[in-house]
């Protein structure tokens, strides 16, 4: 493919990368530390641990949060690797666009100046804080993600009293994201098996442009068929599910360990 | 017997754009219908018509000699009893797969049908097991075959077991060993009370699954009658174009003849099939 060609290459990684994360089906079955628990504990233990992380203003309590969150997924069969270049990097990148201003524009002890710019103390703190609390964050949520079904995720989140709207939401999410990946990946197959030569900057912007309103009205008449099924069906608006979960002696003394982590983080970090 | 379904001047446009057009006609119990006519002549129109989501412009719909109204239809019990009955298998499977494992899938219409959860999961089973996906359970439907997916569809709507099946284009997809098995098993519904009103285009399936044919056009009736009936007439096919000149050569000659993918090669004197 030309390297002309960025937004189509984009699309396609896109699509790869998103179906290589949703998809992941070994990790599910691993014999690992998450996977023993049952998938409610699961959800509230790394839902209230990314909690305590957020409400905490101490850096050695995120830091020691994110130590925890390491062997957590360590343990779970999650390779270090996988967290370098599928979380940490991508975050740092991220966040590290949102936190590198406030290196130099909070105000406070100045550490090193150059060129009229001043880091200060401050500033390095609160950039420092920002990226360990969203590390910690999607750490733990990836951990949750590769190790529990997505089916399993959101039943979860439905026996934790999460509004049926919002679960069926995440599920549709989850469920469409990659029919449109795949169609705005066939949609620039095909106009690219009718095109010779490459396109310019400002014409490929217009082709997606056009695109993603072509995708849009898919989306919208998608969207209405999905909901006639739905109501062909019997759906009416009150999503019933069936919930095969049962807590044991060990989930319910997964659940206190990872409460009592989380408390403790909130309390020490206060 | 009294019609399951009676059409009395039936309308319906989408933002005015005619898609039926005045249309009259009654479903037998236990009949198995076929409609036939090329893209646009109102088949999946008419399917959603039968299955109340859509609700007729100007006419009425009976169902089992009740009103088919949307106002009728607020209510639960009603709607409940009607969705038990009715069972619709959509075209395009990607639009009706929309849980996130086949299990899931399958088990969603009976759970809002509100059965017992014992019952939904030996029945889940046991569908799945009929249609011989028992093994795809776990898996996410977005991530099977066009022809896997088509399946999971229709054991999405068997699980049920309703009264009335829609089925809209049901062999699309299908490989031929699944379009036989999806064939044998509507062979096998007639024995049943069950009403099979297919939509399709594949005349080589007439025969097999239906007992009387209603050929569209346009969004009207143009013709009805038996398969063989229907299938002798090609004048009509050809208007309603459903079959069309085929020109193609032999050695050195070329000639063109009716074709379908019925093959209608009458005109050679053979015929292929």
């Amino acid at each position: 493919m030309s390297r002309h060609f960025f937004i189509e290459s984009t699309i396609r990684a896109f699509a790869r990368a998103l179906s290589r994360a949703l998809a992941s089906e070994q990790l599910v079955t691993h014999r690992g530390v998450l996977q023993a628990f049952d998938p409610r504990v699961r959800v509230a233990g790394v839902f209230s641990l990314v909690v305590a992380s957020t409400v905490s203003r101490r850096l050695w309590v995120i830091a020691f949060l994110l130590v925890a969150a390491v062997l957590l997924a360590l343990s779970s069969g999650i390779r270090l690797q996988t967290l370098i270049t599928r979380v940490w990097l991508i975050v740092l990148g991220f966040t590290g666009v949102i936190a590198l201003p406030a290196i130099l524009i909070t105000p406070g002890i100045t550490v090193v100046s150059f060129g009229g710019l001043a880091v200060t103390e401050q500033g390095l703190r609160a950039a420092a804080l920002l990226i360990l609390r969203v590390e910690t964050a999607v750490t733990l949520t990836t951990t949750l993600v590769l190790c529990t079904r997505w089916t399993h995720i959101l039943k979860s989140l439905r026996t934790v009293r999460v509004p049926t709207e919002v679960v069926t939401m995440l599920a549709m999410t989850h469920r469409y994201i990659f029919l449109f990946i795949e169609t705005a990946n066939q949609m620039f197959e095909s106009r690219q098996s009718r095109m010779i030569g490459a396109l310019s900057g400002s014409e490929q912007r217009r082709v997606a442009s056009r695109t993603a309103g072509v995708l849009l009205s898919k989306s919208i008449d998608l969207s209405e068929e999905v909901y006639l099924a739905m109501q062909s069906r019997g759906f009416r608006g009150d999503m019933q599910l069936i919930t095969e979960f049962r807590m044991q002696a060990l989930d319910y003394a997964g659940l206190a360990g990872f409460l009592a982590l989380a408390c403790a983080a909130a309390w020490m970090g206060r | 017997m009294a019609p399951i379904f009676e059409l009395q001047n039936v309308s319906f446009d989408y933002d005015g754009i005619p898609a039926l057009q005045s249309l009259s006609l009654g479903f037998e119990q236990g009949q198995r219908v076929a409609l036939i006519g090329a893209n646009g002549s109102g088949k999946s129109t008419l399917l959603r018509l039968l299955d109340a989501l859509y609700f007729p412009r100007a006419g009425s719909i009976q169902f089992m000699g009740e009103p088919l109204t949307q106002e009728r239809l607020q209510n639960d019990t009603v709607n409940l009893n009607f969705r038990r009955q009715v069972g619709l298998v959509f075209q395009n499977p990607d639009v009706q797969l929309f849980n996130p494992t086949v299990f899931d899938e399958v088990a969603f219409g009976p759970l809002q049908l509100r059965w017992p959860k014992a019952e939904v999961l030996q029945r889940v089973n046991e569908t799945l097991e009929l249609m011989g996906i028992l093994h795809l359970k776990e898996r996410p439907p977005h991530r099977l075959s066009g022809g896997e997916k088509k399946k999971v569809a229709l054991a999405s709507i068997l699980v049920i077991d309703p009264q009335v099946l829609l089925l809209d284009e049901p062999t699309a997809a299908l490989d031929p060993k699944s379009q036989s098995q999806l064939v044998d098993q509507v062979q096998g519904w007639k024995s049943t009370s069950k009403t099979v009103i297919s939509a399709t285009h594949q005349l080589e399936l007439l025969e097999d699954i239906a007992d009387v044919v209603y050929v569209m056009q346009n969004g009207d009736i143009v013709a009805s009658g038996t398969p063989a009936q229907i299938l002798s007439h090609k004048d009509l096919l050809t208007q309603a174009n459903l079959i069309h000149a085929h020109r193609h050569s032999h050695g050195g000659i070329v000639h063109s003849h009716a074709h379908s993918h019925r093959h209608l090669h009458d005109d050679h004197g053979d015929e292929v099939k």
